[in-house]
C-alpha cells in the first residue's frame, strides 16, 4: 500500500510573539516545526506501514517554499520512505482551496492508496486542504482521526472523535483521512535516519512544469485563491469567569438568567 | 575551514535536544537522589540508535561519525550526567575496541549486538594497584587448552552491574611487562566472572561502577583481543578515543550549568534588580560561554581528526584536559551565581558540579592528560 502523507511547516506557535505594536506575529527567529496533527499523521502512517509488513511505503509530501525541505528530512529522519516538496513561485500566495488543488494534482502525479493529513495548521487553523483535497480527488474522507486500522487489505477502519461520541466509519482504498494529533504520539528521528535523510534519500521537488497538467492553471496561487481576508484582528484574552458559590439550585437559574438578560443575550 | 555543522549532524542535534529535554531530564534529579540506573532510557537510547552511533550498519550501527556519537555524549549531558557517561563507556570503551581490533567473527558476535544496543558493554583495565599506573595490572591470564584462565580483579568500572560484554584486561606475561598485557572479550555468563561491590559516589550517581572479580574465569581462546601481548595498546588507544567521549561529557555538563544559570539570572531578583542585571553576573556569563566554546571546538577538532583517521591523540587530551577542567569551574561558579539556591538539591546546579568533578579523573586524569600533551610535543 502506497501511504501519502501531507505536512506543513509551521513557526512553532509556543515560540511565537505578537509585536506590541503592530499586532502582527513576530516570525523572526521562531523556529519551524512540523504542524504537529501532521506530525502524528506520520507516525500512524509509519505504524501502519510497520504493522502491515508488506512493502507498503510512506511518501511525505509538502508544498511550500524551498525551506520547506528540513520538515520533509525530519519525515525521512523518522524513517518515511521518500518525499516531495511542491515548490513553484506560481504556487505562492495560494488560499485553501488552491493549495488543495496544487496538492491533489501532486498525489496525482506522484500515486497513492491512503492519504493522511493533519486535521488542521497551526498557524492557519482553517481544516479546510485535507477535505478539500478528497473533493478535487473524488476519494472518500473521514476527518478528525483519532485511531486507524486497516482490515482486509482495502478497508480503512477510522474512528473518529465527535462533539459527544465516536463514530467507527469504514471506507475502501483509495481514501483520505485527517489526523488529530491523538492519533498518535510521534516518535523522534532515529541517528541513522538523520544521516539516511540527507546521504540516501532524496527530496524530490515538483513545480509547475511537472503538474501543470494535473491542475487549470487558473486555480491555484495568488490568482488562482478565491479567499478575500475580510479582516484580520488579534484576540484579546478573556476576563476571568465569576464563580457563585453555595447558591441553591433555584437562586443559580435565577442568576445565570440575570446575567445572560443583562448582556441582551436572551 | 568550516566550523559549520554540516545539515545531518544540525538535523541530529535537533533530535538529541529534543530527545534529552522530553526523555532524559525529567529523570535526572530522581537517578541522582535514588543512585540508580536509568533503564527506561537506555532502552529509549536502544530504540533511536544512541548506543551504536559511529559503527557502519553491517555491524548494527546507525552508519553515523565519531562527530555524531560525541554531540550525542554533550547533549545528554546537559541534562544528565549518568546518562552521557553511560553511552560514551559503551560506545567508546567496549564496542569501539572490537570493531577496530576484533576479528570478523568478533565484530559479527559481539559488535553487532553492541551497536543495535540489545547488549550493553564495558571496559576493565584499572585495578586497585593499577589506576593512572595502569602497567602495573595484577590480573592473570593462562592459556590452558583452548582457553584462557583469568584470575585478579578490577575496580571502578562504569556499567558493570548491568553491561553483558566486558573488555578486559590482564598479563598473560608478567616478565615482558606492558607486553605481556593482552585484551580479552569477556561475557558476563563466563563460568569464574562476577560482579563485585558497587560504589557509592559523590557524582554522576546513577551511573553503576563496580568491582569485577575473575576467579578462575574461562575465557575462549578465540576472545583474546588483538593479539597476546599486545593488550597495553588495546588499552591505550581505546582511551585516547574514550577521552574525547570523556571530554564531551565535561563539555555538556558545562553547558546543561550555563544554560540553568542563565535561566536563574533572569528570574532572581536582589536590590530590585534582575541579577543579570549586575555586571558580575554578565562578565561571569560571558567569560564561561567563551571557555565552554573553546572546549566545543577542541572537542569536535578531536573527533573529526579521529574520524578522518589522523594521529588525534595529543587532541583528544587537550580536549579532555580542558573540558574538564571548564567543566569543574564553570559548574562551581554556576553555584556561586545561584547562592544559597545553587547548594540546595532543589536546583540541578549542585548535581551538575558533583557530576562535572570526575571529567577530570577517569578516563585518564588531567595530570595524565599534560603527560600525554608534553609527550607529543618532545617535552622529556
Amino acid at each position: 500500500m502506497k501511504i501519502v502523507v501531507c505536512v506543513k511547516q509551521v513557526p512553532d506557535t509556543t515560540e511565537v510573539k505578537l509585536d506590541p505594536v503592530t499586532n502582527t506575529l513576530i516570525r523572526d527567529g521562531v523556529p519551524s516545526i512540523i504542524n504537529p496533527d501532521d506530525k502524528a499523521g506520520i507516525e500512524a502512517a509509519l505504524q501502519l506501514k510497520e504493522k502491515l509488513n508488506d512493502g507498503s511505503t510512506v511518501t511525505i509530501v509538502s508544498m511550500g517554499p524551498p525551506q520547506a525541505d528540513v520538515a520533509l528530512r525530519e519525515a525521512l529522519a523518522m524513517g518515511a520512505d521518500e518525499a516531495y516538496l511542491l515548490s513553484d513561485r506560481a504556487f505562492g500566495g495560494s488560499d485553501t482551496f488552491a493549495t488543495s488543488t496544487i496538492i491533489a494534482a501532486g498525489l496525482k502525479k506522484i500515486g497513492f492508496d491512503l492519504v493522511i493529513t493533519g486535521r488542521q495548521a497551526i498557524d492557519g487553523d482553517t481544516a479546510q486542504v485535507g477535505p478539500q483535497i478528497a473533493e478535487h480527488l473524488g476519494i472518500p474522507q473521514v476527518s478528525y482521526a483519532e485511531d486507524v486500522q486497516i482490515e482486509n487489505g482495502d478497508t480503512v477502519v477510522v474512528k473518529r472523535q465527535f462533539e459527544d461520541r465516536y463514530h467507527i466509519l469504514e471506507m475502501k482504498l483509495p481514501c483520505l483521512l485527517t489526523a488529530l494529533a491523538e492519533l498518535a504520539e510521534p516518535r523522534y528521528m532515529s541517528v541513522g535516519g538523520c544521516f539516511d535523510a540527507y546521504r540516501e534519500k532524496e527530496v524530490k521537488v515538483l513545480g509547475f512544469e511537472d503538474l501543470k497538467d494535473m491542475f487549470n492553471p487558473e486555480h491555484i496561487g495568488l490568482k488562482g485563491s478565491p479567499t478575500n481576508v475580510f479582516k484580520s484582528f488579534t484576540k484579546q484574552a478573556k476576563g476571568a469567569g465569576t464563580v457563585y458559590k453555595d447558591i441553591s439550585a433555584e437562586d443559580a437559574v435565577a442568576t445565570i438568567v440575570a446575567k445572560l438578560e443583562e448582556r441582551h443575550i436572551i | 575551514m568550516d566550523f559549520r555543522l554540516s545539515k545531518e549532524h544540525q538535523l541530529l542535534q535537533e533530535m538529541y535536544r529534543k530527545f534529552a529535554e522530553n526523555e532524559v531530564k525529567p529523570l535526572a534529579e530522581e537517578v541522582d537522589e535514588e543512585e540508580r540506573v536509568p533503564y527506561e532510557t537506555v532502552e529509549k537510547l536502544k530504540r533511536y540508535g544512541m548506543l551504536g552511533i559511529p559503527f557502519p550498519k553491517e555491524y548494527g550501527g546507525q552508519g553515523g561519525d565519531v562527530l555524531a556519537y560525541v554531540m550525542c555524549v554533550e547533549e545528554m549531558a546537559k541534562v544528565c550526567g549518568t546518562t552521557s557517561v553511560i553511552i560514551s563507556a559503551h560506545t567508546s570503551l567496549c564496542a569501539t575496541p572490537i570493531y577496530e581490533f576484533g576479528t570478523e567473527e568478533q565484530k559479527q558476535k559481539y559488535l553487532v549486538p553492541l551497536a543495535k544496543g540489545e547488549k550493553i558493554g564495558a571496559f576493565g583495565l584499572t585495578e586497585p594497584g593499577a589506576g593512572t599506573d595502569a602497567a602495573g595490572q595484577q590480573t592473570k591470564a593462562v592459556l590452558e587448552g583452548d582457553h584462557y584462565v583469568l584470575n585478579g580483579s578490577k575496580i571502578f568500572i562504569t556499567n558493570a552491574g548491568f553491561a553483558d560484554i566486558f573488555i578486559i584486561f590482564a598479563m598473560t606475561d608478567k616478565s615482558k611487562g606492558t607486553r605481556g598485557i593482552s585484551a580479552f572479550i569477556v561475557e558476563k555468563d563466563f563460568p569464574g566472572f562476577s560482579v563485585g561491590k558497587h560504589e557509592k559516589k559523590m557524582g554522576i550517581k546513577g551511573s553503576s561502577t563496580c568491582e569485577l572479580i575473575m576467579e578462575n574465569c574461562i575465557v575462549p581462546k578465540e576472545n583474546l583481543l588483538g593479539q597476546e601481548g599486545k593488550g597495553f595498546g588495546i588499552a591505550m588507544k581505546t582511551l585516547d578515543g574514550g577521552r574525547i567521549g570523556i571530554a564531551s561529557q565535561a563539555l555538556g555538563i558545562g553547558e546543561g550549568a550555563l544554560d540553568e544559570t542563565i535561566k536563574y539570572v533572569k528570574e532572581r531578583k536582589q536590590f530590585g534588580k534582575r541579577i543579570s542585571q549586575f555586571q558580575n553576573t554578565q562578565f561571569e556569563i560571558a567569560s564561561m560561554k567563551a571557555d565552554l566554546d573553546a572546549a566545543q571546538l577542541l572537542v569536535y577538532r578531536a573527533a573529526c581528526a579521529k574520524q578522518n583517521k589522523e594521529p588525534y591523540g595529543h587532541m583528544a587530551a587537550m580536549a579532555k584536559l580542558f573540558a574538564a577542567n571548564t567543566a569543574s569551574d564553570v559548574t562551581r561558579r554556576c553555584v556561586q551565581l545561584h547562592g544559597g539556591y545553587g547548594y540546595t538539591r532543589e536546583y540541578p546546579i549542585e548535581r551538575m558540579m558533583r557530576d562535572a568533578k570526575i571529567t577530570e579523573i577517569y578516563e585518564g586524569t588531567s595530570e595524565v592528560q599534560k603527560m600525554v600533551i608534553a609527550s607529543y610535543l618532545k617535552v622529556n
